[in-house]
């Protein structure tokens, strides 16, 4: 095979491409020739090197249902009032049904058609006499509950990613995974505690009047009328760090609540030194907030976040203009996260964390040291041990490991790919396996010249029947490695890239690079003794 | 230099001794996976769920003393690791006992005065990502062995498709074997090295198997034995010196490449020994009897 020219300028290229994918990488600030059309991606490091936060988070879908069908029930009772039409009770049944007690058969079909032109994705079933009254259920079905599921995901992710930016983290990934999964990454974060706080906040923010024809302190959970529920106030003491619970009882159905909101400040009261958060609302919070409070100078008005009250303050005059404010026991820290979760608005159902895996920066720092050792000490025993059994063969075995440690990393830096432990530890192993080929040819080799071949037919033949071999022990290898990248997260997937490239790498540098030393060695120099 | 000169052992006559200690081998295996299965082995958090964190003290700090720390607070039932170099310890909780790891960091807050510490690391994992771990490992093994099984029944043929994959499950049953018996911790990362030798195992396969294809090929004359007697002879050279530098690499990152990574390091190491034994001792053979009473079938049947 005499045409090398092109196979040594396709290597050359690739060195050259390599070089300058990696440059990103290894500079820290580039030269300002390196212009917009060369590359900029470098390879990133995982979380497990450079510390940080990696969260698996459900939604609570079931939970984004039931709300809304709550918000139906509420809506319901509104239309119904404001149409005469006389009913007892509507309220949420189990997760799936809406169910309203009506006195009458007569009014029962007002009510149907009604729903049918408010509600017409939810299923009416039949209605049935009991106790006197008469019941009538709407059911969401299958269909219309997953859009809604899929819908309180999606908004749940882009809340989170609002949080997130608010907070400020560099370079944070958010995706979903899965039907109910949402993933976080939040590299190089120094208090995790309080972001995983910030993210997993349902933050749902409601004004209640306060109930105070109801004893709070001996009301049980079972004595408080219908649409009553008991509430607790935690405050903690700034001195001594206790938490002091007190009871409130305050009304269900709540007046006000966190989607009018336009805008959420934290502020100083500059008379307590007190951090607190000012909010404003939107002009339908605004009037709502307005013709509350001009009814109920004088009541409490409780303000709820996640059932948990921060404050009830005493309304003392009508308030318009659209802004309050939420004062309760907290640090600036809190109050400024408080903050952030109300601008970016609450989670449409709660979450749940599944999975928090956290690694602190000097872990990470140790792992790149030792990984970066353990490599330098592999490629220094494997190059020895080729150098002394194949000699000069053994050296452009060598040079081809060398090629292959060079695409590899220029490869994983021109895709942006994600370096972790594991992956350092596969670019390690595949040193040692990356010189496998070359053992296989320069075996073949010495097997043809031991049948009296000259070095030229030695080497040719040697090349062409392990090219087969090669290809079927590379194929087969690699169809492991893809099933590791298929099913893989995070680290593993990042050893599961590095194996994958560094097979598909090392089938050119052994069958293309190393061969084409050879080549132009034996052609120009006359060879008696191949050093194999 | 050459290690092995021209050899020529009788390697499928040793398969009585060969398949006994791979017999036990795989028996051993089979008890690990039932133990896994169960959840009596020594199984990662990522797949029991729980918690696990590396901790590192400022000063030595004895694993009595943290034991009682943590057993003041109310958690017991833990796991406590020493790890070498630096006054770390490593505190591995079960889903059973549920604490968090800021309460194991309180409890240590509280219960170790005067001695300051730092989290090196935290993982938590509830039990729904384990249980879906675990499917999705059994759905990556099953279907690279599927991989493998069919592309290699492609590439030769059947026979030498099931001795391949025989020989992988093998290494797979090695790798549980000495993880079983040492009481080493079977995780995520244990999984990936295995499902790695495994891709190795099928490399070294794969070269003796196109020689024996290529001998068939070249002497139809001689028996079947002979014939893979003499391919695995001929490659031993190359399977003993690929092993070699891969067993260099596993080594480095064994000894060198620090904690996280010392138990896939060392699955590593185990494999890449099991897995050269098996494709010398346990694919050919396996495919050499298969073939051979193929061929006394035919000849009685003619």
């Amino acid at each position: 095979m005499k045409g090398y020219t092109w196979r040594i300028s396709l290597i050359l290229i690739f060195i050259i491409a390599s070089c300058v994918y990696l440059t990103p990488t290894l500079v820290d600030t580039l030269p300002k020739w390196w212009s917009g059309l060369l590359p900029k991606d470098k390879i990133h490091l995982g979380l497990d090197l450079q510390g940080g936060t990696h969260l698996v988070m459900e939604v609570e879908t079931q939970k984004a249902v039931e709300g809304s069908l709550d918000l139906i029930a509420t809506d319901l009772e509104d239309s119904l009032t404001s149409q005469n039409l006389r009913f007892k009770k509507i309220g949420r049944l189990g997760g799936d049904k809406v169910q309203l007690t009506l006195y009458d058969r007569g009014s029962a079909d007002k009510v149907q058609a009604l729903i049918k032109k408010k509600y017409p994705d939810l299923e009416t079933l039949p209605v049935f006499d009991e106790g006197g009254f008469v019941n009538m259920q709407l059911r969401i079905n299958e269909k219309e509950a997953q859009v809604r599921k899929d819908r309180a995901v999606a908004q749940a992710l882009e809340t989170i990613r609002n949080r997130i930016d608010q907070f400020g983290v560099s370079e944070p990934v958010i995706q979903r995974e899965g039907l109910n999964n949402i993933v976080v990454q939040l590299p190089g974060i120094k208090d995790p505690k309080r972001a995983i706080e910030l993210i997993g906040k349902t933050a749902r923010l409601e004004f209640k009047l306060v109930d105070e024809t109801v004893n709070a302190a001996t009301a049980a959970a079972g004595s408080l009328p219908e649409d009553d529920e008991l509430l607790f106030e935690k405050r903690t003491d700034p001195q001594t760090g206790a938490v002091s619970e007190t009871p409130l009882v305050v009304k269900k159905k709540a007046i006000i609540t966190g989607e009018l909101l336009t805008d959420a400040q934290i502020r100083i009261d500059s008379q307590y030194n007190q951090p607190y958060v000012a909010i404003e609302f939107n002009s339908t919070g605004a009037r709502l907030f307005d013709q509350v409070t001009a009814a109920n100078v004088g009541k409490r008005f409780a303000i709820v976040l996640d059932s948990n009250i921060y404050s009830a303050p005493v309304i003392r005059e009508r308030i318009s203009g659209g802004s309050a404010q939420i004062s309760g026991s907290f640090t600036e820290k809190e109050a400024a996260d408080l903050a952030i979760v109300l601008r970016a608005g609450s989670l449409p159902a709660p979450v749940k964390i599944l999975q928090n895996v956290t690694v602190g920066p000097s872990l990470g720092r140790d792992s790149i040291h030792k990984g970066l050792m353990a490599g330098l000490i592999g490629v220094l025993l494997v190059v020895s041990f080729m150098a002394l059994y194949y000699k000069l063969s053994g050296m452009v075995a060598n040079l081809g490991m060398v090629l292959n440690i060079l695409f590899l990393m220029g490869a994983l830096s021109a895709l942006g790919a994600t370096l972790t432990l594991p992956g350092i530890a596969a670019i390690v192993l595949l040193v040692g396996m990356s010189v496998d080929s070359n053992v296989l040819i320069f075996e073949r080799i010495r097997e043809e010249l031991r049948l009296g071949k000259t070095p030229h037919a030695a080497l040719d033949a040697g090349y062409d029947k392990a090219f087969l071999t090669i290809m079927d022990s590379h194929v087969t290898a690699l169809i492991t490695a893809a099933v590791l990248f298929q099913f893989g997260t995070g680290p593993v997937k990042g050893f599961a890239v590095s194996l994958s490239l560094g097979i598909i790498i090392n089938l050119f540098t052994s069958l293309v690079a190393t061969k084409v030393l050879f080549d132009a060695f034996l052609d120009r120099v006359h060879v008696k003794r191949l050093s194999v | 230099m050459e290690l092995i000169k021209k050899t020529n052992i009788d390697f499928i006559g040793m398969r009585k001794i060969s398949f006994l200690a791979s017999g036990i081998m795989a028996i051993i295996g089979i008890l690990g996976i039932i133990a896994i299965a169960r959840g009596t082995a020594n199984m990662g958090i990522d797949f029991s769920g729980g918690t696990e964190m590396q901790i590192k003290f400022a000063q030595a700090a004895t694993s009595q003393s943290i034991r009682d720390a943590l057993a003041k607070a109310g958690i017991k039932e833990v796991e406590l690791q020493e790890i070498t170099g630096g006054n770390q310890v490593l505190v591995k909780m079960h889903k059973s006992t549920g604490k968090s790891a800021d309460q194991v960091a309180d409890a240590l807050k509280a219960g170790i005065p005067g001695n300051t510490f730092s989290v090196e690391s935290s993982t938590e994992i509830g039990p729904s990502i384990g249980e879906k771990l675990k499917q999705d490992t059994l759905v990556a093994v099953a279907l690279s062995m599927l991989g493998i099984i069919l592309y290699i029944a492609w590439r030769f043929d059947f026979k030498f498709g099931v001795g391949a994959v025989v020989a992988t499950m093998h290494d797979v049953l090695a790798m549980i074997a000495v993880f079983y018996v040492m009481h080493r911790e079977v995780n995520i990362l244990f999984i990936t090295a295995v499902l790695t030798i495994a891709g190795y195992s099928l490399t070294d396969t794969v070269v003796v198997f196109d020689r024996i294809r290529e001998n068939m090929h070249k002497s139809l004359k001689d028996p079947m034995i002979t014939i893979f007697n003499r391919s695995i002879n001929e490659t031993l050279s190359r399977t003993i010196i690929t092993s070699v530098t891969t067993f260099l690499a596993a080594v480095s990152l064994f000894l060198f490449g620090g904690e996280v990574i010392h138990d896939f390091a060392f699955a590593l190491v185990v494999g890449v020994v099991v897995a050269t034994y098996s494709s010398i001792f346990v694919a050919s053979p396996i495919v050499a009897l298969w073939e051979k009473h193929a061929v006394e079938t035919k000849a009685e049947a003619a």
